[in-house]
């Protein structure tokens, strides 16, 4: 459908703007879909954390968190929420220098909400909490090293903006591709706004 | 393109928002601390992170200014996820 639209569209100027607008909806709104469907897969994973949040088997369970700790992993991606939305701006802008810096943080505070994840995991190994220890421990490190491989993909992401930025190959009218990857960076966001409250917050 | 240019806020007010986002999650781990809050605390948490999910949402992802379609397609995965939630722990006995 949108190959016909774009070749329908390239006959006239006119024509040519309605069929870039529709291509621009149909991704924005597959995106959004895609999000919805996401939020299903979180909802999933997150009433077998419920289900399970009792089970350890003996074994440690939700004494182990460390609200502090998680609370300023909690910031560090909410920031990144605010870095994500001004790269966008800028972008909009086309101020890619600033586009560039905001994107560049964005990624540097999602790497170190990773390193932040990996050092509780650490700690929680040491600690006897492991996958197999309990169903607790399958159902935490199932949805929470989920939400991890998220975030690392939105690093991932963000880390080729800036290298198409730097390399002048993210062009002024690559903008959906840069509010493709904000959408996806702030659901990442907002999954673990629900994750830090019913697994962390309302566990202890 | 234009799109982008248009919709949305000012750099001023994404950075208020964000500062309300972190006042909330300051909050939070504070009615955690405070025992006055512990007969409330459920659903103070659960009022505060959906502030927190309806700011970003609304926002930071621009879903306000959004299409109808893409608000509606969204928010029926909202929907389903807390169907979904809601079927799970009541199946399991969870209430």
């Amino acid at each position: 459908m949108s190959t016909t639209t774009t070749e329908e569209a390239q006959t006239t100027g006119d024509g040519h703007d309605e069929g870039v607008h529709d291509i621009v909806h149909i991704r924005k709104t597959a995106m959004w879909v895609f999000l919805g469907s996401e939020a299903m897969f979180f909802a999933a994973m997150i009433s077998s954390f419920l289900l399970y949040r009792t089970t350890t088997n003996g074994g440690p369970g939700s004494e182990l968190f460390e609200i502090p700790f998680t609370s300023a992993s909690s910031f560090v991606l909410l920031m990144s929420s605010l870095t994500m939305v001004l790269a966008h701006h800028s972008f909009g802008r086309q101020d890619m220098r600033q586009t560039r810096i905001w994107l560049v943080a964005t990624a540097l505070l999602g790497a170190t909400f990773l390193a932040g994840q990996i050092f509780e995991f650490t700690v929680f190994f040491e600690e006897g909490l492991k996958p197999g220890t309990s169903p607790f421990g399958s159902a935490f490190y199932m949805l929470t090293g989920f939400h991890g491989i998220h975030v690392f993909v939105g690093v991932l992401l963000l880390t080729a903006m800036v290298i198409l930025s730097s390399t002048g190959r993210l062009k002024p009218d690559s903008g959906l591709n840069v509010e493709l990857v904000g959408l996806y960076w702030h659901f990442v966001d907002i999954v673990w706004i629900v994750i830090f409250t019913v697994v962390y917050l309302l566990q202890v | 393109m234009s799109d982008i240019a248009h919709e949305g806020l000012q750099p001023k007010q994404y950075w208020l928002i964000a500062l309300v986002l972190a006042i909330i999650t300051a909050a939070e781990v504070a009615i955690l601390e405070i025992q006055a809050f512990e007969p409330v605390k459920v659903p103070l948490l659960i009022g505060l992170s959906t502030v927190k999910f309806a700011a970003v949402v609304g926002l930071f992802m621009h879903l306000k200014f959004g299409a109808t379609v893409q608000k509606a397609v969204f928010m029926i995965g909202l929907a389903g996820a807390v169907i979904l939630f809601s079927v799970v722990l009541l199946v399991m006995g969870a209430f």
